[in-house]
């Protein structure tokens, strides 16, 4: 487990001082995937840093497994290091050594004899799907080969946790998607503890199941994932779930309008669905038991997220009022998430 | 014979005494070869010492920095042929003599080391901070990361470096053999300037440029053959 207990880095500059991470605790269990969120400054990079000491906290406690991180100095330190991973928004491969030999880096540094190395490395590079690219040099590969080779490397020393740093910003879409893919695949597999740092929510929404949103050095909000897409709190939060969740929100907000203005009657409602809900045929159930009601589909989307599937849906519901209070409760029995956006007038 | 003003005794080479020629062109090779060498281990080692005490915060950095600074400095500075009267003292205790190739050593050494020495601090300075965090974050000691990061990863650096202080070491042996240190430039100055004979300046010319080229042939050649950061 790493468990920061009201950590804090402040750096003094010859103005001002900055506080980059401000008494942050938090707890990350073995296994998980935990997520940090927050626009760039808000000192994710910082807070990740602390966890292997690139970035010594000035105050407070980094735990990992009961140890104390920021009391580990020259040869215990290093060793500890060997045992936690590390990958790179820019990759940070050395431009001079083949695929094989960045993997087998970490390796030499630990003094692992030749033919282990050799065995190791060919290893890894079947996990992260890079055969016949062994003797390439970085130079010569794509954005999401790099990264694979970053991840193998990181993996070399067969680490209990893997941190990465933004390790798909630099990277389009689909690659984003494949590198995401192996993370998953490799914490299934090899059940390594993942900090993943970013400032997609997209990242966060498909692999993590523990989430904290970052803002000015501090923690404005964790939990799991599947809750806060769910309920979000802090303003912050709402923003980043918002653009992922639901990024043409001022589009429907303008049909909406247009809707209502056309048709200026009947209820306009928000229903969430999680979990097995999402699954369930409860709008066809409902129009079944209530066949005079009119029911118009504004907008619907569901994305994955590793607490389940997660689907908003924005229906328009006419009909007179006992109708639409029938419907309603219906959809309460159901234990529908419901916000009712406009109650427009009923006939 | 030819007369020594007219541009026809530049290609008047029964002058030429081959064998002469041969000699120098040999001390020449052996006083560059010999104090690239030097130049080489004691640049790298200058350099890392700058590189590394380079904006560190302990008082023992920030003095062994500003001291490797100013000792660079002036040692750069310096005219060469100025150098080379200055260290006679010194030469003639490390070397028990100041004449010959060996003589020429002690100058050349001093006055090319620092230069070198700041071109290698300026190829680690190049190398991307990210590769090196990454290593760190490996868990690796100081010394791992100067021996499989730094160097590596600033080696054309290093070579083309080597290649152009190694060119200006061939001017340099030339200037020293002036005052006594043999090889082409002696010849040049001795049999071809003082006793009137320009074709032995010039095929000294022509020997010291062929020299040039095929040192800077090998050092473009390595770099090109090294420097894997863009595709081939």
């Amino acid at each position: 487990m790493i468990e920061f207990k009201d950590v804090s880095k402040i750096y003094h500059t010859r103005q001002n001082t900055i506080t980059a991470v401000d008494k942050v605790s938090l707890k990350i269990g073995n296994g998980e995937i935990f997520g940090i969120v927050g626009y760039s400054g808000a000192g994710k990079s910082t807070l990740v840093r602390m966890i292997n000491s690139l970035e010594p906290p000035t105050s407070g406690q980094v735990l990992i497994d009961d140890v104390d991180m920021t009391q580990l100095r020259g040869k215990a330190l290093r060793q500890t290091r060997q045992e936690i991973g590390m990958i790179f928004q820019h990759f940070n491969l050395l431009w001079s050594r083949t695929v094989r030999q960045n993997i087998e880096l970490p390796l030499e540094l630990k003094g692992v004899s030749k033919v282990q190395r050799a065995q190791k490395a060919a290893e890894l590079i079947d996990l992260v799907g890079l055969d016949g690219r062994e003797d390439a040099y970085p130079s010569e590969l794509s954005g999401g080969q790099k990264q694979r080779v970053g991840v193998a490397r990181a993996l070399a020393n067969d680490p209990k946790i893997l941190l990465c740093d933004e390790a798909t910003s630099a990277l389009d879409p689909a690659t984003t998607e494949e590198v995401l893919e192996l993370l998953l695949k490799i914490n299934r597999k090899l059940n390594i503890t993942m900090v993943v740092i970013t400032h997609e929510m997209h990242v966060v929404r498909k692999i993590c199941q523990n989430m904290a949103v970052m803002d000015s050095g501090r923690i404005v909000e964790q939990g799991s994932v599947l809750d806060i897409f769910r309920y979000p709190q802090a303003a912050l939060t709402k923003e980043f779930v918002q653009e992922e969740v639901n990024p043409e929100t001022e589009d429907t907000e303008v049909i909406l309008d247009e809707l209502l203005a056309k048709v200026p009657d009947g209820l306009i409602l928000k229903l969430t669905f999680h979990g097995e809900q999402a699954k369930l045929p409860i709008i066809s159930e409902m129009l079944k038991k209530m066949p005079e009601v009119q029911l118009n589909i504004i907008e619907g989307n569901i994305h994955q997220t590793q607490g389940g599937p997660l689907g908003n849906l924005y229906l328009q519901l006419r009909g007179n009022s006992e109708l639409l209070e029938q419907a309603v409760a219906y959809l309460k029995q159901m234990r529908v998430d419901m916000e009712v956006i406009r109650s427009g007038r009923s006939k | 014979m030819a007369d020594p003003n007219s541009l026809a005794s530049y290609f008047d080479f029964s002058q030429v005494d081959w064998q002469a020629l041969w000699t120098a062109t040999g001390e020449t090779v052996w006083m560059t070869l010999f104090s690239v060498v030097f130049v080489f281990i004691f640049g790298i080692i200058l350099g890392l010492l700058l590189y590394e005490t380079t904006g560190k915060h302990s008082a023992g950095a920030f003095i062994l920095n500003k001291i490797t600074a100013i000792l660079v400095n002036v040692f750069r500075s310096i005219p060469f042929i100025i150098l080379i009267v200055l260290l006679i003292p010194i030469t003639k205790q490390i070397t028990g003599t100041i004449i010959g190739p060996r003589a020429a050593m002690p100058s050349l050494i001093i006055s090319a080391a620092p230069f070198y020495a700041r071109m290698v601090e300026i190829g680690f300075h190049e190398v991307d901070a990210g590769v090196i965090e990454a290593a760190e974050a490996m868990g690796a000691s100081k010394l791992q990361v100067m021996w499989k990061v730094l160097l590596p990863e600033s080696l054309p650096a290093i070579i083309s470096g080597i290649t152009v202080t190694g060119i200006s070491l061939i001017g340099y042996t030339a200037m020293a053999g002036v005052i006594g240190a043999g090889g082409l430039g002696n010849l040049a100055y001795q049999d071809g300037f003082q006793a009137n004979q320009n074709a032995v300046t010039l095929t000294s010319t022509v020997v010291i440029l062929i020299i040039v080229f095929i040192f800077q042939a090998i050092g473009d050649f390595t770099v090109r053959k090294i420097d894997k950061r863009s595709v081939a």
